[in-house]
């Protein structure tokens, strides 16, 4: 079942090209990862995605168009923005009750139960608790609610480490069963790595690369080169190549693994490096467009 | 039934509930959010009947004098001299209300712009429109009658301790009782506090369009009526914006009521002119603006995001 279908995508603000022509489908049962310098476009396209703005071109959400059926499509889908967002005034009891009354997917009990395990207690303020603990909340809620499509904007944003993981753990073991379908941004590239399935980069309101992580694991070659063989791998036409500790790291698309391990030692390349690799071709106007 | 939502035999059934019943659902938990979220709207009436209430008690110490100087006046104003501070009592009230519906309304759609807490409550499957309409509902369904339960009950409890210093200082219980009489009709009373939110219904419109539109300072844009009439007066020497500003916060009174003879009665049933009301211009015109006034501000929620 396809989730997310974008077409001819687009949204500016006033001379700024947020989204340029986005075309994306994202099915059932997919992580995907979207990451992006900072005004690419990610929260542009996933306020698009969750009816908070408007848009050129064609969007479906779970069959829906998100700007015309929002409150309709919020039965599906959940969202946590950052962890600033729950109303800080709200005691947890009072956000228990609020969204048990209006949310006919939620499972109190569920969320009572997550909760039993923090140290959030009902009684307490969102404003008494720290970033971590409201984030613990958001976690909870969402976690309670049946949704078909959970989005998070840099869900882990001023976090400290063990929140992050405790975090991202919970979202993989308690709440991700295949059917669900989750997206979501982060500047944290190297700590969604092992929790997408899929990777979207996006630039300039346009998608630089997106494809699975398998897919990435089969096409993308990292070779730390033997100083003798540097130059040969350089005709090799690598797309990006960094200095580390004085040894050249070069990138390759589509390269055979074989040629490659004659000139020094092979891995698959960590996002945040095909990232960088992307971005600063793109920076550098050399070949990203390519992609 | 609604066969749209039967599609998925595992749903829950409040799944399968009709739009509508999930719609008032949605309307009636927005209502009590609102409502924790500002206390002040059961506070600040209270306050000040607590206030009034107190106020009374002082000068009730006096009050067996002044009583037996009443009872040397004419009926009329024996009458118009015990009714006063109940009067004053339900203006006290009424005003503060509309005091607090003002400030609430001003920061009704702006705080949860402000705090970003506007993006929790838009993942939630509650309409825009029934956002709105909650906040609109405040002010205009949920504080009258709970400032009608408070004044009443403050009219007794002043009723009460009247008749206790009163039977203490020795005047007999038939002088006292007939003042009974004296308090204000309950349904003048209702029929003054629908009048008065009718009238009073594009300000709370206004305001809260204001508060969804503004980026910052929603209190100096809510005076941009007074600003506007200034202007006026100040160019062109005339007050035509003044006297609709002023008939729109006190028009009510004139279209509303028959002035009374002696000055300082009450109200009696007999000089409530709902015809009147009814076919006055300015009410429709300004229910109209009301409803236009919402409707921008159903839209603007839906276009703006934090700030």
């Amino acid at each position: 079942m396809t989730v997310i279908e974008a077409r001819g995508l687009r949204k500016v603000f006033g001379t700024s090209i947020a989204l340029d022509g986005v075309d994306l489908r994202v099915d059932e049962g997919r992580i995907l990862g979207i990451i992006g310098p900072n005004g690419a476009g990610k929260s542009t396209a996933l306020n698009a995605i969750l009816g908070l703005t408007p848009y050129e071109g064609e969007l479906r959400v779970l069959g829906r168009n998100p700007w015309t059926e929002r409150a309709l499509l919020m039965r599906d889908v959940c969202f946590i923005a950052d962890v600033t967002m729950l109303p800080r005034w709200m005691r947890v009891s009072q956000v228990l009750d609020y969204v048990a009354g209006v949310h006919p997917r939620f499972r109190r009990a569920k969320a009572e139960g997550f909760l039993a395990k923090t140290a959030v207690r009902p009684a307490s303020k969102v404003r008494e608790m720290s970033k971590g603990m409201a984030t613990q909340l958001h976690l909870a809620l969402v976690m309670a609610i049946d949704a078909k499509l959970l989005v998070l904007d840099e869900p882990t944003l001023g976090l400290d480490i063990l929140y992050r993981k405790h975090f991202y753990d919970s979202l993989l073991n308690d709440y991700f069963d295949h059917k669900r379908t989750i997206i979501m941004t982060t500047h944290q590239v190297e700590e969604i790595q092992d929790v997408v399935t899929d990777i979207l980069f996006i630039n300039r309101g346009r998608i630089m690369l997106n494809c699975s992580m398998e897919e990435i694991e089969k096409r993308y070659l990292e070779v730390m080169a033997h100083p003798e063989h540097v130059a040969a791998a350089r005709l090799l036409a690598p797309i990006h190549e960094r200095q580390v500790l004085g040894r050249s790291i070069l990138l390759f698309d589509r390269a055979d693994r074989f040629q490659l391990a004659a000139l020094g030692e092979v891995r698959t390349p960590s996002i945040a490096d095909l990232f960088i690799a992307m971005m600063g071709n793109e920076a550098g106007e050399s070949q990203g467009a390519a992609v | 039934m609604n066969t749209q939502s039967n599609v998925e035999p595992e749903s829950p059934s409040s799944l399968n509930k009709p739009p509508a019943a999930s719609a008032s659902r949605a309307m009636y938990w927005s209502i009590r959010r609102e409502l924790w979220e500002n206390r002040s709207i059961c506070f600040a009436p209270l306050a000040v009947a607590g206030v009034v209430l107190l106020g009374f008690s002082f000068s009730a110490i006096q009050l067996p004098q002044r009583r037996r100087a009443v009872l040397m006046l004419d009926e009329v104003h024996q009458r118009v001299a015990i009714q006063m501070p109940y009067d004053i009592a339900a203006a006290m009230i009424i005003l503060a209300a509309f005091i607090v519906g003002v400030i609430y309304c001003l920061d009704a759609l702006h705080g949860e712009r402000r705090d970003r807490s506007v993006l929790f409550w838009k993942s939630m499957p509650v309409s825009d429109l029934t956002a709105v309409l909650s906040k609109a509902s405040i002010p205009m369904l949920i504080m009258p009658p709970l400032i009608f339960v408070v004044i009443i009950a403050t009219h007794l409890i002043m009723l009460l301790l009247s008749t206790v210093i009163l039977l203490m200082s020795g005047l007999n219980a038939p002088t006292i009782w007939p003042q009974i009489r004296f308090l204000p009709p309950p349904l003048v009373l209702v029929y003054g506090l629908t009048v008065i939110v009718l009238w009073h219904a594009p300000i709370y419109a206004w305001l809260l369009l204001v508060s969804g539109w503004a980026r910052r300072a929603t209190f100096l844009w809510a005076l941009l009526p007074v600003a506007i009439g200034i202007f006026e007066r100040v160019a062109f020497g005339s007050s035509h914006f003044g006297s609709f500003v002023r008939y729109r916060l006190i028009g009510w009174f004139d279209e509303g009521f028959i002035p009374p003879t002696v000055s300082g009665a009450h109200i009696e049933l007999m000089q409530l002119t709902p015809g009147k009301f009814l076919s006055t211009p300015g009410l429709w015109i300004g229910l109209a603006f009301a409803a236009g006034f919402l409707a921008a501000a159903v839209r603007l929620r839906r276009y703006r995001g934090p700030i």
